[in-house]
């Protein structure tokens, strides 16, 4: 083993100190040291989406992070949007618009929607495909995640402002 | 499916930075927004037993007008920033339009322009941008300060730069388009942001003794990548163009020149050759139309 180094994250709002390699992707970090394994790892190599976490707000492959990177930094995961008895507007969108049928690309692509409905409160269809573009489902062929995205948008002007 | 070890350091300024480099030479890798980096250590293409991580180095994030309206960006400045950026947008409109084309989203929020530049990744927009817009590149190291490089003379070949092992990317700076030029950004990719098949970056400037309507070309600009071992210009299209007006037969014939004569793309499993050089001629007549359109109305 190479050496070891102390890192403190905040991962949904709870403040971890862990020692690990520097080699320790943050994937990995948050499935295997924190136990929050609704991050999924597809590709491990960018190209599937799954991996989609929130650092310090903005989406990123959490593959293509090192866990020493997120030192002092804030990580926000899927199981931070809402609880089976309080479902995210966005959650609740997937689940009424069967929008989910495996469910393995579900938490990357409900993390790249967060901050995408946020930006983009009344998005188009072109939008919405754009944004789900770096996201690889290979069941639904996607059209019932676009709807579930409108529907996510009306859910969330409805109730104004709901954020993680 | 997971990285070799590596010694890690996070400086926080440049002269830090400069200073592992200069200690671990060849052994080092630095580490911008590890877009290409990571997934090639993942697959352990790639195993520095070093990584010097310029992500804390907060004196290298800035995006600033440069001189004669042109930009100086700071090698560390996100893409997804970049992108979102109003000065960007007013000084650099091709690199706005061609930013949304780099990777997914997600990648973006997270790569750097100055680590896309670096890695020299022949598929890479930002290199072939870089290369038609003039880009200049500062670098510094430890021991020999600092030189500029033009975007030209930067890029090597293969994932290959003139930077030196203990030399840093710092800024990249985009001087403006001359007067009366207008420009193109176009690829064709199998999804959204996954890499070119082939892509082009194309600036068309006129004459100014003319009219717009009747003004003879300049010059033009047509830089290609995906289609070899690096960034690569048509010289000889440039040259059917040069001194003529820009009329839809001469852009036709630019366009046929570049597929035929400047470029030698290779086939792999995402397009043939013969694909590819296809593909160079119809951007390559789209991209010249549009520019010199946007150059006649002066945009």
């Amino acid at each position: 083993m190479s050496e070891v180094m102390n890192i403190t994250v905040t991962v949904n709002g709870t403040q971890y100190r862990r020692t690990v390699e520097p080699r320790l992707l943050l994937s990995d970090f948050l499935r295997h040291d924190l136990g929050l394994t609704g991050t999924h790892v597809g590709c491990e190599h960018g190209v599937c989406g799954a991996c989609t976490v929130l650092l310090d707000d903005v989406p990123v492959r959490s593959c293509l992070v090192f866990a020493v990177q997120a030192n002092n930094h804030t990580v926000t995961t899927v199981e931070a949007l809402g609880t089976p008895d309080n479902l995210h507007p966005i959650q609740e969108a997937f689940r009424e618009s069967h929008a989910v049928q495996c469910g393995f690309c579900t938490p990357g692509i409900l993390m790249s929607l967060v901050p995408f409905l946020q930006e983009n409160p009344d998005p188009t269809e072109q939008q919405i495909r754009e944004a789900i573009s770096g996201n690889l489902c290979r069941c639904t062929g996607y059209q019932h995640i676009v709807d579930a995205v409108k529907l996510a948008a009306e859910k969330m002007k409805a109730s104004e402002g709901v954020k993680p | 499916m997971k990285p070799a070890p590596f010694k890690y350091y996070a400086p926080s300024t440049v002269d830090e930075a400069l200073a592992r480099l200069a200690e671990h030479g060849w052994d080092a890798k630095v580490l911008a927004g590890g877009q290409s980096l990571i997934p090639m250590m993942n697959f352990r293409l790639a195993q520095p037993s070093v990584l010097v991580d310029l992500n804390g180095v907060s004196e290298l994030f800035y995006i600033r007008p440069g001189k004669d309206s042109g930009l100086s960006i700071g090698a560390m400045a996100r893409q997804r920033q970049v992108e979102l950026d109003p000065l960007v947008a007013q000084r650099a409109p091709m690199l706005h339009e061609a930013l949304p084309k780099v990777a997914h989203p997600q990648i973006r929020s997270r790569g750097t322009l100055g680590g896309s530049i670096a890695h020299a990744d022949p598929s890479a927009e930002l290199v072939a941008l870089s290369v038609a817009q003039d880009g200049r590149f500062r670098l510094r190291s430890k021991q020999r300060g600092e030189r500029w490089v033009a975007a030209a003379d930067f890029f090597l070949g293969l994932f290959t730069t003139v930077l030196e092992p203990d030399e840093l990317l710092m800024e990249i700076v985009l001087p403006p388009m001359p007067p009366r030029s207008g420009w193109s950004f176009m690829e064709v990719a199998r999804r959204h942001h996954d890499f070119a098949l082939v892509g082009v970056a194309a600036i068309a400037t006129l004459d100014q003794a003319h009219d717009p309507a009747t003004a003879k070309c300049e010059q033009a600009r047509l830089v290609y990548f995906s289609v070899g071992d690096g960034p690569v210009e048509a010289l000889q299209a440039e040259a059917v163009l040069k001194g003529q007006e820009p009329t839809p037969e001469a852009i036709l014939e630019a366009a046929e020149t570049a597929g035929n004569l400047d470029v030698d793309p290779n086939s792999d499993i995402n397009a043939s050759a013969e694909y590819r050089r296809h593909l160079v001629k119809v951007l390559g007549r789209r991209a010249l139309t549009e520019a010199f359109a946007r150059a006649r109305v002066g945009k």
